[in-house]
């Protein structure tokens, strides 16, 4: 019986090569470890050649993204931020981002492992990091926290965002002025504030120019996902809608109009490759000015705690791409919108705005101000639908 | 307010037939493993892989034809493994399924790194003409892509072939009791290969339908539990290709129902609906399970249990 | 041709060098997908086998990922061993969650530090029901504990979804779906300040010791066992088979539910639609891995563990996709399970 025999033995030697092979990795790892400065350089994903050889030791800046980078919305156009800051700092930073980080308790590991690796400056940008990175600050006073979207700050950490409900204010009259139906859809991620006022601002918009227009709205639930958002998108043009909007994160919804000969608008970042025929106008955010500012802020050591929300004013949000499917005069008016938002001549919310019941929530001439803004829980008149479970 | 206009009713119908397919057909695939005996919880895994398969196809060569075959091919190649191990191995049934899931999930998205942005080439509305012009029925039931009559029309083969053909007849028989066809000669494991394998395939074109027709992108992890939802149907349905279809209608259903529902503002928490299904099967267990000559009647005796020839 | 044949005696050696084998391959494959991918395979096994276990810090944080796994699979090892396949573990930790999060958010500031037993219990309680139901459905119907555990899950996904977009929703939390923060009371105590390891460690080596004892001394484990593995001897020697349904569903849904309450009181400190981490699947892994042994379980808990932080660490240092974990954790179950099998058959080349 010399078959089992000669396996077995063949077994044990394969049994002790693997933990030789352990033992080596490990010390292998344990050399590699000495050196850590140049191992972290050499493998994340932006290192710049030029950081070796810079004179003062470059800002580490790490960013930690909940979406993939690839997602043409919301990271995308985060992404987008970080290689400006790249672009207009060089040397004097070196940037480096995880992505797909998931809202909750892996993001505080992922936060600390960030700190580990030497970043100073390190921006979390979806509301869900929101807990533990105030943790996170909280051991690490050294190092500047940027909180995207939230509300919570501390010493060392602060909050930014944008003010999206403009973009959707100028998609809003597009729209307005392209539907023959009169009925215009949202595809709605989660119900939070935020999401809510730029439907009622994507109406008003739309009520700008034509009265008689009704939103209707589906809610996916999630930030991003693609097949759900396309069986919303889907069930808003069965209802009627030929014009469609999004607060998702993917191009589905987009893609989705274009394959049914309808509109759409792009969200986050400029989508019109995704639907060439059905793309009137992506409402972009544009996280450069404010990353770029950050960034001189930590490096001249003037970073302060506190929190900024901007818009079109500072460059943060823009309308992009605009089809020529659009007439001149619609064109031209999102054009004056623009120009009264920059310069703070124009106010998206100055009353009388009503809600759907019919009573005023904001009096004639009355002009709304962040607070306000930050707690909206009521569609404006116009909007199908109950805000679901609001309290 | 009328909640359903007679237009809108007929475009749920249609988009209810488009996401009942995929299910159909991945529930069908299933539905082969299991009556042959094999549970394959890696149904999820093989959806994934098959979508990213069929995605990557569709964009490097344009074909939608190519990409159908690609997934169904990767199904197929993976069940194999599979198979391999449950029946030739006997591994555990539940365990080895489960890896599946798990590795097929994490395959997929690795090998879609590459993928996330891309987009397939445009393609044609279908429509059936004439037909397709019919007020009501016809936006409702004949703009659909030819894979969805194919599903109609291959479900209707499934039942003949496990009803009326001596190689279903053979095939019920080895997941009935593997030990008797073993003893009529029958090579049980070989046939259970091909179930699984067949199965797989099914899977596979269901992902790649999913990835290039449903939802034209490709997204890690775009099937969203589907593979599971296709595991409570085949036995919500009992195992019979008929049921099965109208079961994923069913099922597939209820996702755009919810829309249509939350759109006209009527609010019934979106969780609910979508529990349903689940639900449902549960009952439906406990209606076919309570009774042994019923569930001797409706369910593969064999299932999930290894068959070791000579014993 | 090769052919199976059954051995006379289980080889010892591959009893123990099977897990060695499987993670071998999976190391080996891994090394390539790195190849593959352009980068260098040492700093990619580094990331998975030695960054996790590389200083305190990073054990403390191994801790927190393995310990659920160590609960649920010690749970589910019962089960897996009475021959009853609990395939919804996942559905019990959120059952305990649920449970356990709900006595959390009756704290106040001014609540002594008992409430976190109760939060523990009211998870166990939770997850057992939710496993209770299950049994009981196979008790009554007949109905297969497979499928109905399957479905439970996606129930509890679903029902947590409900609480936390609704009911439970935090007044203050500008319309997040997301529950309160647990007061401080109500969080599960930490074991040195700094770190996030809680007392769940002590909770988990208690059980470690209480299974071995329960599955290898007790007659009742004995018991257990033996219906699993013959039931008809079992039915003949009055071991009840009723009984041993009850028991294993019971006590897997226990812990799981148990692992549930930690997570949320714990490092989670709410509760969210994200509370359901795939712990209670990656268990059944564990458990496999671990040979349905207590000890074992313990070692492939923390096997698992470390590929997940690895996964995260390979792709925050190297860009790696995270989607490496369930690579290798896929592969290595195969593996395993293909190793397994030559430890009571072997290869044999046979000439037609």
């Amino acid at each position: 019986m010399t078959r089992p025999l000669t396996k077995r033995s063949l077994l044990k030697a394969a049994g002790w090569a693997s933990i030789a092979a352990t033992a080596a990795l490990v010390g292998c790892g344990k050399k590699d470890e000495a050196a850590p400065d140049a191992a972290s350089a050499a493998s994340t994903p932006e290192a710049t050649a030029s950081a070796a050889a810079a004179p003062a030791a470059p800002l580490n800046i790490a960013f930690a993204y909940v979406g993939p980078v690839g997602d043409a919305g919301w990271t995308y156009a985060h992404d987008q931020g970080r290689l400006a800051v790249e672009k207009e700092f060089g040397d004097k930073v070196k940037t480096s981002f995880v992505e797909k980080v998931p809202e909750g308790p892996d993001a505080e590991r992922v936060l600390r492992d960030m700190v580990g690796q030497g970043n100073k400056l390190i921006f979390g940008t979806t509301f869900g990091y929101m807990e533990p990175m105030l943790k996170v600050a909280a051991d690490h006073k050294d190092v500047k926290f940027e909180h995207g979207t939230g509300y919570k700050t501390a010493e060392n950490m602060r909050t930014y965002d944008s003010r999206t409900y403009e973009g959707a204010y100028m998609a809003g009259v597009i729209a307005g002025g392209m539907t023959k139906s009169n009925t215009l859809g949202v595809v709605g991620s989660i119900p939070i504030p935020e999401v809510i006022r730029n439907i009622n601002a994507f109406t008003l918009g739309a009520q700008s120019v034509n009265p008689k227009v009704k939103t209707k709205v589906v809610w996916i639930n999630n930030w991003f996902d693609p097949p759900k958002e396309t069986e919303g998108a889907q069930s808003l043009l069965n209802q009627g809608a030929d014009v469609l909007f999004q607060n998702t994160d993917s191009s589905a919804v987009l893609q989705t109009a274009e394959k049914a000969g309808k509109y759409a608008f792009g969200w986050d970042s400029d989508m019109s490759k995704f639907g060439p025929k059905a793309h009137l106008g992506s409402a972009i955010i544009n996280w450069a000015p404010y990353y770029i500012k950050a960034t001189k802020d930590a490096l001249a050591g003037t970073w302060t705690t506190g929190g900024v929300w901007w818009g079109v004013k500072e460059g943060a949000i823009d309308l992009v791409s605009v089809s020529d499917a659009v007439p001149a005069d619609l064109k031209a008016k999102v054009d004056t919108i623009k120009a009264g938002l920059k310069d703070g001549s124009f106010v998206i919310w100055k009353g009388p705005i009503v809600g759907q019941d019919g009573k005023e929530v904001l009096a004639k001439d009355a002009v709304a101000d962040d607070k306000f803004l930050g707690g909206i829980n009521f569609y404006v008149k116009g909007v199908d639908g109950a805000v679901p479970s609001s309290k | 307010m009328s909640v359903f206009t007679p237009d809108s009713l007929a475009l749920l119908l249609a988009a209810t037939l488009n996401a009942g397919t995929v299910l159909g057909l991945a529930a069908m695939g299933l539905l082969i493993n299991e009556r042959s005996g094999v549970v394959n919880l890696g149904a999820e895994g093989l959806m994934l892989v098959a979508a990213i398969a069929g995605f990557a196809t569709g964009v490097n060569t344009g074909s939608d034809t190519l990409a159908f075959l690609a997934g169904a091919a990767a199904g197929a190649l993976l069940a194999a493994v599979f198979g391999v191990l449950v029946i030739w191995l006997n591994t555990n049934q539940y365990a080895t399924g489960l890896a599946l899931s798990l590795f097929g999930a994490g395959l997929s998205a690795f090998a879609g790194i590459r993928y996330t942005q891309e987009k397939l080439p445009e393609r044609p509305n279908f429509a059936i003409p004439y037909l397709s012009d019919i007020p009501f029925v016809g936006p409702a039931l004949f703009k659909q892509h030819p894979l969805v009559y194919l599903a109609i029309a291959f479900t209707a083969a499934l039942a003949w072939f496990l009803y009326r053909s001596r190689a279903g007849l053979i095939l019920r028989a080895v997941g009935e009791s593997p030990e008797s066809a073993h003893a009529l000669g029958y090579p049980v494991r070989r046939i259970r290969l091909m179930a699984v394998m067949g199965g797989g395939a099914l899977c596979g074109l269901a992902g790649a339908y999913l990835s290039v027709v449903y939802t034209p992108l490709w997204v890690e992890g775009m099937v969203a539990g589907k593979g599971w939802i296709a595991l409570a149907l085949t036995t919500f349905a009992t195992w019979r290709p008929a049921r099965v279809l109208l079961g994923a209608y069913l099922f597939g259903g209820v996702t755009m129902l919810q829309f249509q529902l939350q759109g006209q503002g009527i609010q019934i928490p979106s969780q609910l609906l979508t529990m349903l299904p689940y639900l449902a099967t549960i009952v439906v267990l406990v209606l076919i399970s309570r009774n042994p000559t019923w569930i001797r009647v409706n369910m593969p005796a064999s299932l999930g249990k290894p068959f070791h020839p000579g014993s | 041709m090769f052919k199976l044949e059954a051995r006379a005696q289980p080889s010892r050696l591959l009893m123990v060098g099977s897990p060695v084998i499987a993670l071998l391959i999976t190391v080996l494959v891994g090394s390539l997908l790195f190849v593959a991918l352009g980068k260098n395979p040492v700093d990619g096994l580094r990331m998975f086998f030695y960054e996790p276990i590389k200083n305190v810090y990073s054990l403390t944080e191994l801790t927190i990922k393995a310990t659920p796994l160590v609960l649920i699979a010690l749970g589910l090892a019962v089960c897996f061993r009475a021959n009853l396949w609990n395939i919804g573990a996942e559905g019990q930790f959120v059952l305990g969650a649920i449970c356990g999060g709900w006595v959390a958010m009756q704290a106040t500031p001014d609540t002594g530090r008992w409430i976190v037993a109760a939060v523990l219990v009211a998870g166990m309680l939770g997850g057992m029901a939710w496993a209770g139901i299950v049994a009981l459905l196979r008790d009554r119907f007949n109905a297969s504990e497979i499928l109905v555990s399957l479905m439970l899950v996606y129930v509890a996904e679903m029902l947590l979804s409900y609480l936390v977009y609704g009911p439970w929703k935090d007044p203050q939390g500008y319309n997040f779906p997301q529950t309160i923060t647990f007061l401080d009371p109500a969080r599960i105590p930490k074991i040195v300040s700094g770190f996030r390891m809680n007392i769940g460690v002590y909770i988990a080596l208690a059980a470690v010791v209480a299974f071995t004892i329960f599955l290898s001394r007790t007659y009742a484990g004995f018991q257990l066992q033996v219906g699993g593995l013959a039931p008809a001897a079992a039915r003949y020697a009055g071991f009840s088979s009723r009984r041993a349904l009850w028991t294993g569903l019971l006590i897997s849904g226990g812990m799981a539910g148990l692992a549930g309450a930690l997570d949320a009181a714990g490092p989670q400190g709410q509760l969210t639609p994200f509370v359901p981490m795939g712990y209670g699947f990656a268990a059944i892994i564990v458990a496999f891995v671990g040979r349905l042994n207590p000890v074992g379980i313990v070692f492939s808990a923390l096997l698992m563990s470390m590929f997940y932080i690895g996964g995260e660490l390979a792709q925050s240092r190297l860009g790696l996709p995270k989607a490496l974990t369930g690579v290798f954790q896929g592969l290595l179950l195969f593996c395993l399970l293909a190793c397994d099998t030559f430890i009571h058959q072997r290869l044999r080349w046979v000439s037609k």
